[in-house]
């Protein structure tokens, strides 16, 4: 697994690099909107990879508060952090594009509030991770993330049903998409989801690095501080050195 | 099920016997909010008919953030002694303890609005066009919903550092539906602009889905090492 990232690293990039500029020289240029439509290659895959991303961080979560397995939280984490740059990458590029076709930079729109909603969720789950630094974090934060989830629902209720009483301008859908534009948007739509798992892969590998690092200057501290005898101890518990090892060894019991 | 009663029971008169002498969150939770109704009404100076439509608002942040000032405390007064690690290693069920504060946070807000809705009315000069006694459903489910999360929250908040700042941060992303449709049907309510129907049915729902959440995961809160 770990051989194959460059070479799949290459092949995202390259995708990244066609998908672009099938984006913004080949695809044809829309009537009314102009240039600035082209940012629906972007703004849509981004946040379907956001949505995706959000997704694998809950359902990490529920398995890790099943299993305890370290690895779930470790994917926990990173597909939450990247889902919420992506998630930024939606609210910035939305705006850009609504200042010009509808006049406004923000609208309470039901689709627009709740991906700010959702943001907002992911940024206080990010802050808790960050605020919380002992071994109960990943349990604290797989419960937040599962709160998080029954709250969607409702927010896009709470909003569609306050939507429909103020009406707001009308967000592009509705008609009819150039076969052309579908078939980029589809290619951007794969190349963006490829990024967000490869960025998200690699950031669950350093997380991972990071905690066996951390592990290993804790079982050192422990070795310089108090003999051979308690490391052995702190190493069988850590899952280091099997028992048998120990029982081999003398050692002051 | 009698156990879970009693011991809800128990807990709770406790709690609330403790707060009846120090009286600590309500007096700061009373003057807090007074605050922030004098803050507000020099920040809109409205008239009648502009009150009507931003008071639902006003009221509701302003209990929002007092409800925060008690819920803060909810734990933070079990930590003293290891009172919370004798819960811990109790056979009482964890539902039981959660219930007990959340009806007790539920109890010490409910006071503070009761006190504190005269003075809305007396400062905004308010007079509900519509029908004004579903009001008192609206501010049940909704202090309810604050509570409910709030006491959730502060828990896993004091296993952080800088609790104080992050239950806010935790609880307000979370809230924003409920709050959402308190501040919806008290306006509607207030300014006679139709049903509070879809409002009042949102908020229960959200009582019932968190209410259900936090009964089934507080055990693997207060477990949590």
């Amino acid at each position: 697994m770990k051989r194959a990232f460059p070479i799949l690293a290459v092949l995202t990039a390259a995708l990244l690099a066609y998908g672009t500029y099938q984006a913004l020289v080949v695809a044809p240029t829309e009537r009314t909107m102009g240039d600035v439509q082209r940012i629906f290659y972007y703004h849509v895959p981004s946040a379907w990879t956001a949505f995706c991303l959000f997704f694998v961080n809950l359902v990490a979560s529920i398995a890790y508060l099943i299993r305890k397995n370290p690895k779930a939280d470790a994917l926990a984490v990173s597909s939450a952090e990247v889902g919420v740059v992506f998630c930024t990458v939606v609210l910035i590029t939305g705006p850009i594009w609504a200042r010009p076709v509808w006049g406004i930079w923000w609208t309470w729109d039901v689709r627009l509030t709740s991906t700010l909603v959702l943001w907002l969720i992911y940024v206080s789950y990010l802050v808790l991770r960050r605020f919380s630094d002992s071994a109960q974090t990943p349990v604290l934060a797989a419960v937040l993330a599962i709160f998080g989830a029954l709250d969607v629902p409702l927010v896009y209720f709470s909003i569609w049903f306050f939507r429909t009483q103020h009406p707001q301008p009308v967000i592009g859908g509705g008609g009819s998409l150039d076969p052309r534009m579908l078939h980029i948007f589809l290619l951007n739509l794969f190349t963006f989801s490829c990024f967000g798992a490869m960025v998200c892969w690699w950031r669950y590998r350093l997380e991972w690095l990071q905690r066996e690092v951390d592990e290993a200057q804790a079982l050192e501290s422990l070795m310089g501080e108090d003999g051979p005898g308690v490391s052995a101890r702190a190493g069988a518990r850590l899952g280091k050195i099997s028992a048998s090892k120990i029982s081999g060894k003398p050692g002051p019991q | 099920m009698s156990s879970l009663r009693s011991i809800t029971f128990a807990t709770l008169t406790k709690d609330i016997r403790l707060e009846w002498r120090s009286k600590d969150a309500l007096n700061s939770m009373l003057f807090f909010s007074l605050l922030v109704v004098v803050i507000f009404s020099f920040s809109f100076d409205p008239n009648a008919e502009e009150s009507r439509e931003i008071a639902g608002g006003l009221i509701w942040v302003a209990f929002l953030f007092s409800a925060v000032v008690a819920l803060n405390q909810t734990w933070a007064r079990e930590l003293r002694n290891q009172v919370l690690d004798a819960y811990r290693v109790s056979p009482a069920p964890a539902a039981a303890l959660f219930l007990a504060k959340a009806l007790g946070n539920f109890v010490l807000v409910s006071l503070l609005e009761a006190l504190m809705v005269p003075l809305f009315v007396v400062f905004y000069n308010l007079r509900a066009l519509g029908p004004a006694w579903q009001l008192i459903p609206v501010a049940l489910l909704g202090t309810w919903a604050l509570v409910v999360n709030g006491t959730f929250f502060a828990a896993m908040s004091i296993r952080t550092r800088s609790r104080e700042i992050m239950l806010p941060l935790l609880l307000f992303p979370i809230s924003i539906p409920a709050v959402q449709a308190m501040v919806e049907a008290t306006r509607i309510l207030l300014a006679g602009d139709g049903s509070a129907r879809f409002w009042i049915v949102l908020l229960l729902t959200y009582d019932v889905v968190f209410t259900t959440a936090c009964l089934a995961l507080f055990e693997t809160i207060l477990q949590a090492e």
